[in-house]
């Protein structure tokens, strides 16, 4: 009814009386939720000066030639068009983190789901041991040291030791400096690395679920944890999942420092080459900031693009 | 005679809703195969801080330690007593950036959050897909212009340099909104009957119900917060971090690999043991509130 008579009241006014009582209406929902402006002025004011203004400037930069000592001096669309019509280690670099998004993107979240989940079953101490032991490698910083250990390209590193003995090999194969073996090596050390932001925020996610779900899930027919996990746990957690989502995709898209700590940068005829190793060619080797911010909004809006699909996606879970 | 009750050496455990035994077993063996191959940086890392020299050097490298020393640390701890800036002020310098930095981030973000999840006004849907996006623009190219921002702000150089911009990172709001966001709408709306305004419900009612939540966020914020050597924005000694010196020490080559093997074990050890007690009262905090729709 209140509906109604609005809309019959503001069929009633001319333009201007609209635009006023519209101007109206938002000042008083402004007063009317000071409250809430408070609470996030803080984080907003700070949050515009360290990252909205900077991210402008940066997209600012992408039109412009910068070199960091001189002022920047704006080239139009240029280093657009030179990233995709003259630069095919670009294609290179983007090819193989399209194969990163495609491949350890996915598997990678449902990697963090499936042992947050499993965690999820233990109790007490032995659960935060667990938590531990599966972010270990998030946290303690010395990943690449693992890895070039195994990898070492004689026969005394782990996985050439290992072949040659079950007879696999019968030489030792330089690991990082075979064009062929770089991608498949870097997709499986970049899976081991999974473990981070969602996983964490899963598990806490999943305490948050109400237990008494679970009861009534029960009575309901629900007959064993697989088809708990899909009705009643996962819907339950839907907004943690949408949020690992948005971690994932920012991950894997930006995948750079595994390639650059085991293949180097650049790496063997950049078959290791990424976007992100590329803008960092060009931001910190080249000193040409102008042509990286091109390539860091291209990425943004590759990575846009994907969370819109993603975010689809996940509004169908437990249905 | 009448038999003994059977003293179990196990309490029996209530069995579980909809939990089979084989299921249990498989989930076991897929942790323990997959935990050891997960736990080897841990295992490396305590190995290598007690390996002296000769087998820091030996070749082919082996995993374990087979004459285990403290060596290293000794090494280490001369090693501080020798720097220009006391070391106690880099330690200092460590609390003020990483806790301000944390605690900060913390409650600027939730106190943001809360509002975006809860409340109606205008301007919400732009303000929070902002935040979000934000996270999709590589950080290597927005650094300049946020150095440029920051000296304009005249902060640079100060710990404010550092911690401010921390306070305002995107991941902190989205994850503290989305939990915020499962909170049902009664618990609020009982509070407010009750009388309660907004911060009180904020501070009283959201932030216990969502401690999962805010303590992982700490635990994100201090890793984040530790590994900052500051070095792009702070010029003079006295302000830099812990982070700081311990790799210049290591800086120092071949002769302190011992002592570096060491500053590995405690970069590492320090937000681990964050990451425990964190982790561990994630999981009392359910148990405790009973809260439902």
């Amino acid at each position: 009814m209140k509906a109604k008579n609005e809309a019959v009241v503001l069929s009633q006014m001319t333009e201007a009386e609209k635009i006023a009582a519209k101007q109206k209406k938002l000042s008083y929902q402004i007063k009317k939720n000071k409250a809430s402006y408070f609470m996030l002025a803080p984080y907003f004011i700070l949050f515009f000066f360290f990252t909205v203004l900077p991210v402008l400037m940066s997209v600012g930069l992408s039109f412009t030639y910068f070199n960091m000592l001189e002022m920047p001096t704006f080239v139009g669309w240029k280093n657009y068009i030179k990233l995709f019509l003259d630069d095919d280690i670009f294609m290179t670099s983007l090819k193989n983190t399209l194969i990163f998004a495609v491949v350890t993107g996915p598997i990678s979240y449902l990697l963090c789901l499936l042992f947050a989940w499993i965690i999820n079953e233990f109790k007490g101490k032995l659960r935060a041991f667990l938590t531990l032991i599966f972010y270990a490698p998030s946290i303690c910083g010395n990943a690449y040291m693992v890895w070039n250990l195994i990898l070492t390209g004689d026969r005394y590193g782990y996985l050439n030791g290992l072949l040659l003995k079950l007879d696999i090999l019968n030489e030792a194969k330089l690991w990082m400096q075979t064009e062929k073996y770089i991608m498949p090596v870097l997709i499986v050390v970049q899976l081991w690395l999974s473990l981070g932001t969602g996983f964490l925020s899963f598990i806490a996610g999943l305490q948050t679920v109400d237990k008494s779900l679970y009861e009534a899930a029960a009575l309901d027919g629900v007959k064993n944890r697989w088809q708990e996990l899909w009705h009643v746990t996962l819907p339950a957690m839907k907004p943690q999942l949408m949020f690992g989502a948005v971690m994932q995709i920012t991950q894997s898209f930006a995948v750079a420092d595994i390639s650059i700590n085991l293949a180097g940068n650049p790496s063997v005829n950049y078959a290791g080459a990424t976007v992100v190793t590329h803008l960092l060619d060009y931001g910190s080797t080249r000193f040409d900031m102008g042509y990286a911010s091109a390539i860091a909004t291209i990425l943004f809006l590759l990575m846009v693009g994907t969370n819109k699909l993603v975010q689809k996606l996940l509004g169908r879970v437990g249905e | 005679m009448a038999t003994k009750p059977k003293r179990r050496l196990f309490k029996k455990r209530q069995k579980q809703l909809n939990r089979s035994m084989a299921g249990n077993t498989l989930l076991f063996t897929l942790m323990i195969i997959c935990g050891i191959f997960m736990a080897l940086p841990l295992v490396m890392i305590v190995n290598n801080a007690l390996k002296p020299l000769d087998e820091i050097y030996q070749y082919p490298p082996k995993i374990f330690v087979r004459n285990p020393t403290f060596e290293n640390f000794t090494d280490l701890f001369t090693l501080m007593n020798d720097t220009w800036v006391p070391f106690s002020r880099y330690l200092l310098n460590t609390v003020i950036i990483t806790g301000g930095g944390m605690v900060g981030h913390v409650i600027v973000a939730s106190l943001a959050a809360y509002p975006l999840a809860k409340h109606k006004f205008p301007g919400k849907s732009i303000l929070f897909s902002m935040v979000v996006l934000s996270m999709m623009f590589s950080w290597t190219v927005t650094q300049i212009p946020q150095y440029t921002i920051i000296s304009w702000l005249g902060i640079n150089n100060t710990y404010a340099a550092l911690i401010l911009p921390a306070w305002s990172f995107g991941m902190g709001l989205y994850l503290m909104k989305q939990f915020m966001e499962q909170l049902p709408d009664s618990l609020m709306e009982s509070a407010r009957l009750d009388g309660a305004n907004e911060w009180q419900i904020f501070w009283r009612i959201v932030m216990p119900n969502v401690k999962p939540a805010w303590l992982t966020l700490a635990i994100f914020q201090f890793q984040q917060m530790w590994g900052n050597t500051g070095s792009l924005f702070l010029r003079d000694e006295e302000l830099k971090p812990l982070q700081f010196a311990l790799q210049q020490i290591t800086a120092g080559g071949v002769a302190r690999a011992g002592a570096a093997a060491a500053v590995t074990f405690i970069i590492a050890a320090v937000p681990i043991t964050f990451f425990l007690i964190c982790q561990s009262n994630v999981l009392e905090t359910m148990t405790t509130s009973g809260m439902k729709d």
